[in-house]
């Protein structure tokens, strides 16, 4: 696996980072190291081998479709931001 | 060691205490983003009182605790040591963080991590690192290094964290105390900032594994706000006197292994023989592709749990955006330390069309080999034992700009989490130079009980 700057940069947009030019050069190397490190997993066999993507001893859990008291009030919730208006959060302009 | 308060140990007097040598070794050692003086005496008194009066009171009664950064609750900015949480104070209560006040424990302090728990050091945190209780110029592990401190500086007799490969266990090593990752589901991680949600554990830091029984007692169990909660199982196991198999894994054996770690593993189990256990040697080849696949696995869920900060809802929000969409990748980078940066682009690679099956799914699999090994290994044995890490605490600044580095000290801690096993750190010793020296105790799923009672059988004076 290639990485080179525009890897890096099409990391970032998944990510949403706005990274300068510094940041994107130093984790270029970074990356590159880690995916050599990842990578011996190649020498691994795992064929015919089931993938785990938990460990939990799943089974399905019941309730009652009823709406019950939570933990925080909206207004709560709202205090917890940077700039509300009319009981709603306030962000710059989308376009 | 804990001791509730009684008539005659009054819980002001505990509590006192203990925010005094807070402040004291703050200075020295870093260990507390918040220190929670006021509350925490009002608390105190409140119990008192309640004592003089002859009332019921819990199992906890006025014990002072020191809380991992990452846990929510009302008390104190819940920052989880990244900037991007900054200013953040919860309304709502951690289960964990209720179950330990309810018992009557007393909260004196918010403890230092890796930002986001990433990291093995806390030299990633965004407040700077906190340092070893052995010696200051040395990393004191991580990523819940301030927890672990606090408790071997004797500030507080235990104190909370969370362990998603390890961050209990290796700075419970490297700070010469008793560290618990319980089996994945033991306790509710309702209200703890999450990492990765298939291998975040919560556990504590304590001096002896009764505190550490007494702890499990009082916070595990099912929660319906956390429904991948097991239903309640944890009981004190009975004093069992039986030989046991422990089990010795060959792989883990080797140079890379700092050689007075390799001793102390090695008197242990000369301590065990003599006891009448037997020791089994075991071979499990596929552990030495667990950090490979977790540092796949982890940072692909990093990836997905970190994207929820955007600055909008709750914490830091950068001043300098025109248009949302700024707004969003300036606070991301301004609030984001640059290990929880290189998490969230690993996982996004991994998890990307083109790479998800070379990567993710592959780290998958490989997962399942890692379960079937422990399963085949707990046929052979009832515990095994292994370093947790292969060196004792290193200096500060020695492995942060190197990322593998870094993530190589997980080596031995990982695979249990991977599992969903339960692991023990317990202390053994010390190096030469006067550094902590620990081994971990792993048992099968479950086993969290007799693996502190079997502990017990490990303990001796150094």
């Amino acid at each position: 696996m290639e990485v080179n700057q525009a890897t890096i940069q099409h990391l970032a947009q998944l990510s949403n980072f706005a990274l300068t030019a510094d940041q994107s050069q130093r984790l270029e190397s970074d990356i590159r190291a880690i995916l050599d490190y990842i990578s011996q997993l190649d020498q691994l066999d795992t064929d015919g081998i089931e993938p785990t993507y938990q460990v939990f001893e799943m089974e399905n859990v019941w309730r009652p479709d009823v709406i019950t008291p939570q933990d925080a009030t909206p207004d709560e919730l709202l205090d917890l931001t940077v700039a509300t208006q009319d009981h709603q959060i306030k962000v710059p302009k989308v376009l | 060691m804990i001791q509730a308060a009684s008539k005659t140990h009054s819980a002001v007097q505990m509590v006192r205490t203990a925010l005094e040598r807070a402040h004291h070794y703050q200075d020295t050692h870093h260990i507390f983003t918040f220190i929670n003086d006021e509350a925490a005496l009002a608390k105190a008194a409140a119990i008192d009182q309640r004592i003089q009066r002859g009332e019921t009171v819990g199992p906890l009664a006025g014990v002072p605790y020191a809380l991992k950064d990452n846990f929510l609750s009302p008390e104190g900015e819940t920052t989880a040591s990244a900037h991007i949480l900054e200013g953040f104070t919860s309304p709502v209560t951690a289960t964990a963080v209720q179950k330990l006040e309810d018992a009557g424990a007393i909260m004196i302090g918010r403890t230092n991590l890796d930002a986001f728990a990433h990291g093995s050091s806390t030299e990633n945190s965004y407040f700077g690192p906190t340092k070893n209780s052995r010696d200051p110029e040395r990393v004191a592990g991580g990523s819940s290094g301030g927890s672990a401190v606090a408790v071997a500086l004797g500030i507080v007799p235990f104190a909370t964290g969370t362990d998603t490969g390890g961050s209990i266990r290796q700075p419970a090593s490297f700070n010469g105390v008793y560290g618990l990752k319980p089996t994945y589901g033991t306790i509710s991680r309702y209200g703890v900032v999450a990492m990765a949600s298939s291998t975040d554990c919560i556990g504590f830091f304590a001096q002896s594994p009764e505190d550490l029984d007494l702890l499990m007692r009082v916070t595990a169990g099912q929660d319906p706000y956390d429904l991948t909660t097991l239903p309640d199982y944890y009981q004190t196991a009975p004093a069992e006197t039986a030989p046991r198999r422990i089990g010795v894994i060959k792989d883990f054996d080797n140079e890379a292994v700092d050689p007075e770690i390799r001793a102390a593993l090695q008197h242990k189990l000369d301590l065990l023989r003599q006891q009448g256990h037997q020791i089994i040697e075991l071979s499990m080849p596929s552990l030495k592709y667990a950090l490979a696949a977790y540092y796949i696995i982890v940072p692909a869920e990093v990836a997905s749990n970190l994207s929820r900060h955007d600055g909008v809802r709750y914490g830091f929000r950068s001043t300098k955006s025109q248009h949302l969409a700024e707004l969003y990748q300036n606070t991301r980078d301004e609030g984001f330390m640059p290990e929880n940066k290189r998490r969230i682009m690993i996982g996004n690679f991994v998890l990307s069309s083109g790479y998800y099956d070379a990567y993710y799914l592959k780290a998958a699999k490989a997962r399942t080999l890692i379960i079937q090994e422990y399963e085949k290994a707990f046929k052979q044995c009832d515990f095994i034992l292994t370093p947790v890490s292969p060196n004792p605490a290193f200096k500060l600044g020695e492995k942060v700009n190197d990322p593998v580095a870094m993530y190589l000290e997980d080596v031995m801690s990982v695979p249990l989490n991977l599992a969903g096993v339960p692991g023990l750190a317990i202390p053994a010793g010390e190096t030469k130079s006067g550094l902590a020296l620990g081994l971990q105790l792993v048992g099968p799923r479950r086993s969290d009980a007799a693996l502190l009672q079997f502990a017990k059988t490990l303990e001796e004076s150094h």
